[in-house]
């Protein structure tokens, strides 16, 4: 781990929301021959959009499973106050997860998918999805081998958000959807579904794609969490300076996590908790994406 | 009913006969269709065959059919009861052997092949727990499967008597009173969903070992299922050719490899009574009554330790595949 991304883990992990939905606390899961989450510590709070973002291996999908009690683990885990080992059945009464597009089972029809959640779900709204479904091109007697990728996650959506649940999980959801379905799928999911009673966790590697959805974001390197904050506070704390050739030498006395180069001879610094007005001297400052803090914090990763 | 249609389990019950219809229905109409249309080239044969010998196509003149039959509704009622009778019992070992593919195969994908196409992330995205989603396969491979398979039987043979019957009133004979008179193979179709229970229990030692390989394989569930018996069977032959101590040969084929593969099908508990000494007492055979067993013997296999030692192995084997179902890490 480099220097800047451990000063940055040091911070407490307390994104803002009222009620808690998730709260981690030493989460560990070892398999046979790597540590997958390392006494992982996280709080996710009601009526937040979460981005789980980290590089591949590093315990995003783990973490999920834990959260969605489909594996075991060790240290403390609860989930709307459950415990996702023990009370699987009436957790997922309140939680959803959509967990990439091909789940669906292929050979199901539409109507028997409602029919089959309907008859098993206490929170499902029939009505609802008929209504979302009527949007779409898909007919009732349709089977899921016949659909697109697009028409698929149309309807595991559309079943999704008629279910009145606390906390929907999205693992890759619009992998390999093409870009008219993968706008679409969060659009529809911040007019029709998001409210300040339901919270959203979403893993991506698509990060540009829902980073202006996304109200916190939790990154995670090495099983452990690296950055937990809101995206006000990574506002707050996060800047980024665009400097000219120039000025380099005094903008990297300021410490920055972070040097790319840009057109012109330019350079860009990221800098942490660094002075505004110290920075402003620089060059222009604006908000880093969310992209690029990833970057800077993960440097070395694949080292 | 409501109350129990209404259920959750009810609706996973469902959901299996969704995906498994092509099996659990269509393989037993298509079976069951496939003997009409043979019993209807039959008559077909017949009628060309007597056109033929008479010089000309005379249906409706009396014949030798006609006679014949005649001559046994006179004589011999107890010869055509047997005919009805075996009708219907051909039309239930069809159906037997049909289900025992059907429901083998079944149990070895219920809980893999939504693994293996990861749909097994939707339905445990539901909130029902993996007891009901073992037990919901475990009881339509052994209740609803039979089931269907009996009405099956019941329509097959049903369909078959209006295809006589039409032959036979074409020839002047009355269908009801030759064909349809006759209680007895009725009672022998209520034998058959009698035995559904029995056959149910019998069978769990292979339901659970089927689906304790479907819910641990990572691939290919069928090799593992049937090869680590078989193998075991075989390596313990070769013991015994060694001359080295091994499982009693009969225990090993029959009691292990045989009743962890083989009890699904149905009336296979027979093997218990194979060399009972009051065999014959127990079938209470007689001419006019040729069931597969009766119900004295059908259920009397309820007090043999073969039946419940079974049972207490399958329901380990589920058990234990249950548990599989739930911790099973992979995708």
């Amino acid at each position: 781990m480099n220097v800047a991304a451990e000063a940055i883990a040091e911070q407490p992990a307390h994104p803002a929301g009222s009620e808690t939905v998730v709260q981690a606390h030493g989460l560990t899961k070892r398999y046979k021959n790597a540590v997958a989450l390392d006494g992982t510590d996280f709080r996710i709070g009601q009526g937040r959009i979460v981005g789980l973002i980290g590089p591949n291996g590093a315990g995003k999908t783990t973490a999920l499973k834990a959260i969605l009690g489909l594996t075991d683990f060790e240290g403390e885990l609860a989930v709307l106050g459950m415990d996702p080992r023990r009370q699987r059945p009436q957790l997922m009464r309140e939680v959803c997860f959509i967990a990439d597009v091909a789940t669906l089972p292929r050979w199901i029809r539409v109507q028997e998918a409602i029919d089959f959640v309907a008859g098993v779900h206490p929170r499902f709204d029939r009505a609802k999805c008929e209504r979302f479904l009527a949007r779409t091109k898909l007919r009732a007697n349709q089977k899921v081998r016949e659909m697109s990728k697009g028409m698929i996650v149309q309807l595991h959506l559309a079943i999704v958000m008629a279910i009145d649940a606390r906390l929907l999980v999205l693992d890759e959801p619009t992998l390999g959807l093409d870009i008219l379905y993968r706008k679409q799928f969060y659009q529809s999911l911040l007019e029709d579904y998001f409210d300040e009673n339901k919270t959203i966790l979403i893993t991506t590697h698509q990060v540009e794609e829902v980073e202006h959805i996304l109200t916190d974001l939790l990154f995670i390197r090495d099983g452990k969490i690296a950055l937990s904050a809101t995206m006000d506070e990574m506002g707050a704390r996060f800047a980024e300076v665009l400097v000219g050739a120039g000025q380099v030498a005094a903008a990297r006395a300021l410490n920055p996590i972070d040097e790319r180069a840009a057109v012109f001879g330019k350079s860009i610094f990221l800098y942490d908790s660094a002075d505004p007005e110290q920075l402003a001297q620089l060059g222009e400052v604006k908000r880093p994406s969310v992209s690029d803090l990833f970057v800077a914090i993960m440097k070395g990763t694949y080292a | 009913m409501n109350a129990i249609t209404k259920s959750p389990f009810a609706w996973l019950l469902k959901r299996e006969y969704w995906e498994e219809r092509r099996g659990f229905l269509r393989a037993q109409v298509i079976a069951a269709g496939v003997i009409i249309v043979l019993s209807i080239l039959g008559v077909i044969v017949a009628e060309v065959a007597r056109s033929r010998w008479s010089g000309s196509i005379q249906i409706g003149a009396s014949g030798s059919l006609t006679d014949a039959l005649q001559n046994a509704l006179n004589h011999n009622v107890d010869g055509l009861v047997r005919a009805l009778d075996a009708t219907m019992a051909m039309f239930g070992m069809l159906a037997a052997v049909v289900l025992f593919f059907v429901v083998f195969f079944y149990l070895l994908g219920a809980l893999y092949d939504d693994r293996r196409d990861r749909s097994i992330l939707f339905w445990k995205s539901l909130p029902v727990s993996d007891t009901a989603t073992v037990l919901s396969k475990a009881v339509s491979a052994v209740i609803v499967a039979p089931l269907i398979a009996v009405v099956v039987v019941l329509a097959a043979y049903l369909a078959q008597q209006i295809v006589m019957s039409i032959w036979f009133a074409a020839h002047g004979l009355n269908p009801f009173l030759l064909l349809w008179a006759h209680a007895s193979p009725f009672s022998t179709w209520l034998h058959m969903l009698a035995m559904i229970p029995v056959n149910a229990v019998w069978a769990l030692p292979t339901v659970g070992w089927l689906l304790l390989w479907s819910a641990v394989a990572r691939s290919k569930p069928f090799l593992w299922a049937v090869a680590v018996p078989i193998i075991a069977g075989v390596l313990n032959f070769w013991i015994q050719l060694l001359g080295m101590p091994h499982v009693d040969l009969r225990f090993m084929w029959g009691d292990l490899v045989g009743r962890s593969l083989l009890s699904i099908l149905p009336g296979s508990w027979m093997a218990v009574y194979a060399d009972a000494p009051d065999i014959n007492r127990l079938m209470n055979m007689d001419d006019a009554n040729q069931h597969i067993g009766t119900y004295g013997m059908m259920y009397h296999t309820f007090l043999t330790p073969q039946m419940w030692i079974g049972a207490i192995v399958g329901i380990a084997l589920i058990a234990a595949a249950i548990w599989f179902r739930r911790w099973r890490d992979e995708t």
